[in-house]
Order: structure tokens, then sequence, then C-alpha cells
């Protein structure tokens, strides 16, 4: 799966940001840029999810966000049902966390995280309000905007180490997957969670790091 | 501003998860703020949170509800812009209702003052003031007390915590924290469990104090 993460990925990126059209309603039905990556023949490929989130944050494409919708809506409510919530509250509580993803995707930073990570970050949220009725401060906002341009290759490369993951999370022990499911499920205690995973989250760390660093030089 | 005592793995992994009461997450989005080690750390544990999403199964959705999606999708909203105001970072801005001089200290004595913050029951947080060369009468623990240093600096028994550290303190922690010498410490400590003083006077003022 790693390899079918397509070279052309930081062109689809680019061309999504170059294709910004300002003022022009007609832009949406011009030439879209490509948005799926090759298929070498190994089966199904993702589409390049941050390129259509680029388009949903450019351009407010509505193609784009229901093609989001159609792959991450289905999982954001199936992770909700895994964490307790009913069939009616997982379904509308998708819709909402489908909803920020189009109000804040100018929010979204490749550079920092993938498509699916940050569907994750609004899903838990949503279920912190909905589940715990609770509050959960965040972070203080580091300024993002469509005018920071990312730089192409850490995206790409903070991509590829996210699909990396997935395909290790997928080649754990049983037993060890199903504890840190658990735990993203919302069904240990803090006390209970095992941070020792196993996984390899080293890269992704120094990824989201450099980035930072990047951030914080474009601040001052 | 080197910050040496950091979030631990899992406390930032229950912060990922979303599997900490409200207090804790206060104190921890307050030290993410002031250090980027850990805000990449929490990126990676995220992105674990990413992967189990996408993994999990997915459940049906009607085509109804794209639909429905689509119809209330408003223009996006400009970005809320939640910069540092003067003296504490974001997070506690909202919780204080401003920054360090909108505190409403009450005194606990000694010239030690707190205010508590207003969060859900299973555990508590508050500002601590101590002024130099002071100390938080001895305590021990029922459960994890989390202490992060937002100016000045203190000692115990274990290390020297300085502005951004934070101290993560178990059942086993019995300490005396004492504020150095130079401007009066202040920090957000947050507890899930009430704490327990070793003196008889502290005990009897526990209730009273909510502390």
């Amino acid at each position: 799966m790693i390899e079918t993460l397509a070279p052309e990925k930081p062109d689809a990126w680019s061309a999504a940001r170059a294709y910004v059209a300002p003022g022009t309603g007609a832009g949406r039905r011009r030439e879209r840029p490509v948005v799926t990556g090759r298929n070498e023949g190994n089966g199904p490929v993702d589409p390049d999810w941050a390129a259509m989130l680029a388009l949903v944050r450019d351009r407010q494409d509505k193609a784009a966000f229901a093609a989001l919708f159609r792959h991450f809506a289905p999982r954001v409510k199936g992770f909700l049902m895994k964490s307790g919530a009913s069939e009616a509250l997982a379904e509308e509580c998708a819709q909402d966390v489908m909803a920020t993803l189009w109000q804040k995707a100018h929010l979204f930073d490749p550079e920092r995280a993938s498509v699916a990570t940050w569907v994750f970050t609004i899903a838990r949220n949503r279920r912190i309000d909905a589940l715990r009725k609770s509050r959960r401060p965040e972070p203080e906002d580091l300024p993002w905007g469509p005018e920071a341009e990312p730089d192409q290759q850490a995206a790409l490369e903070m991509q590829q180490d996210t699909a990396r993951l997935g395909v290790a999370l997928a080649q754990l022990p049983e037993k060890q997957r199903a504890l840190i499911e658990r735990a993203y499920f919302g069904d240990l205690s803090h006390s209970e969670i095992a941070a020792e995973t196993g996984l390899p989250l080293g890269t992704i760390k120094s990824r989201i790091r450099l980035a930072l660093e990047r951030l914080r030089h474009q601040m001052t | 501003m080197t910050i040496r005592h950091h979030v631990s793995d899992t406390l930032l992994m229950a912060y990922s998860a979303g599997q900490l009461p409200e207090a804790f997450n206060l104190v921890v989005a307050t030290h993410l703020s002031l250090c980027d080690d850990c805000r990449a750390r929490l990126g990676a544990f995220d992105a674990v949170g990413g992967a189990v999403l996408a993994d999990c199964g997915a459940a049906t959705m009607p085509e109804s509800s794209l639909e429905a999606t689509l119809a209330r999708l408003n223009n996006p909203v400009a970005a809320k812009k939640t910069q540092q105001r003067g003296d504490l970072p974001a997070p506690l801005l909202d919780y204080i209702g401003g920054g360090l001089d909108a505190v409403k200290w009450r005194p606990l004595g000694l010239g030690v003052r707190q205010a508590i913050l207003s969060t859900d029951r299973a555990a508590s947080a508050r500002l601590l003031y101590i002024p130099a060369g002071h100390a938080v009468p001895d305590h021990g623990h029922r459960g994890t007390e989390l202490t992060l240093v937002l100016q000045g600096a203190f000692r115990d028994a274990t290390d020297r915590f300085a502005k951004g550290d934070l101290e993560i303190a178990d059942e086993d922690l019995q300490h005396t924290p004492v504020a150095e010498q130079g401007p009066a410490c202040i920090c957000l400590a947050a507890t899930d469990a009430p704490l327990r003083f070793l003196g008889l006077i502290p005990r009897l003022a526990q209730p009273f104090f909510r502390i």
C-alpha cells in the first residue's frame, strides 16, 4: 500500500493550490487536478485526501467534499459506535464532524497530519462533547492559513509515514492492537492506558517537530 | 525557556484518546502551548487515533445524510485567533477570564494563595501562588497530581521545576514544594483526588479550602 501513495501526490497538492481562481465561480467547472493516486495494479488505491481537502478549502468544492464525506463519514460513524454511541447519535455526530471539516479546512496542515488523523481529532472532540458533556481545552492555536505555503515534500512524507503507521498497526499482534483500539474508543480509563504501543512513532514525531520549527521561524 | 520536565507518554496518549478529566486536559493543553516537543509527540499519538479510525470498520451512512450535510454547509468561518494575550497560554485564559491580573486569589495562609478553576468533577484544577521562599504544606496524594509552573520556580525533594515544567506526582510521592527566591512561583495544579496533608491543621482546613 505504501508505494501506491503516488509520487504525483505533491503535484496534485500544488495543482490544487495553483488552481485557486479568486472570485470565479466558474472555476468549479474547469478541469480538476488529478486527485487519485497512481494504481500500480496492487488493488484499490486511496485518493489523495489532502488534495481533496485543499479543494474544499480553496474553492469550497462540494464534489471534493462529497468524496471526503463518502469515505470518512461512515468511518467516523463506525468509530463513534465503537466508542459507545447509539447509531442515531453516531450518525448525527458524523455529519457534524464532516461539517466541521468544511468549516475548518483552512486549519488543516498537511505537514503535521494526514486527513485521517485530522478527522480523528475532530471526531474525538465531538465525542467528548456528546458522550461526556465535558470540555477539552486545546493547545494554543498556531497561526496557519492558506497564505502559508506548506512544504510539499514534507507534506508528502508525512502522508507516507502515516500510511506506514496504519500498516504497522494492522500487523501488530491481535492482543496488542485491541488494547490500542480500546484506548482510542474510550474503553480504557487514563490509568489503564499503556502508551508503549510498539508502533513506529519516532519518525512522525520528528517530522511534526520540523514542521513546527518551520512554522515558528515564519512567525518571527 | 528550556523545559526539562514533560508530559509522560501515558498522559499524552490519554489526552489524544480523549480520556482525561477536564482538569488534566487543561494542564496538558497549557503545557503543550509552551512545549513544541510535546506538541509533536501528541501529533504522533493523534496519528495512531487516525489509523484506528481509518481501520475500525465503516458503518453505513444513508445517502440522504450527505445531502443533509451539504444543505447546512455555510461559508467557512475565519480562524478564531486565540493568540496569547499577555502573560498566560491561551487555554488558561478562558478558565480565568483573563490574564494573571484577573485571577481571584484566596489566601491559604502563610502568604500562599489559590484560585480554584471551574472544571468537571472528575478532577479539580487550581492556580497556586507561592511567595519566594515559602512552601506548600507537606502533602501526599491519593490519586495523581499534575503541577505546571507558569512563573518562577519551585524545588522539592525530587528536582527543580521552572516555567513550563510539569511535575507528575503519584501516590508514592510525599513532597514539600518550596518556591525559589525571586518572583513568586505561580503554578497550575490538578488532582483527581483530594490532597492528603500530613499536619493536623491543614487536614482540618482541607474541606473548607477545597484543596
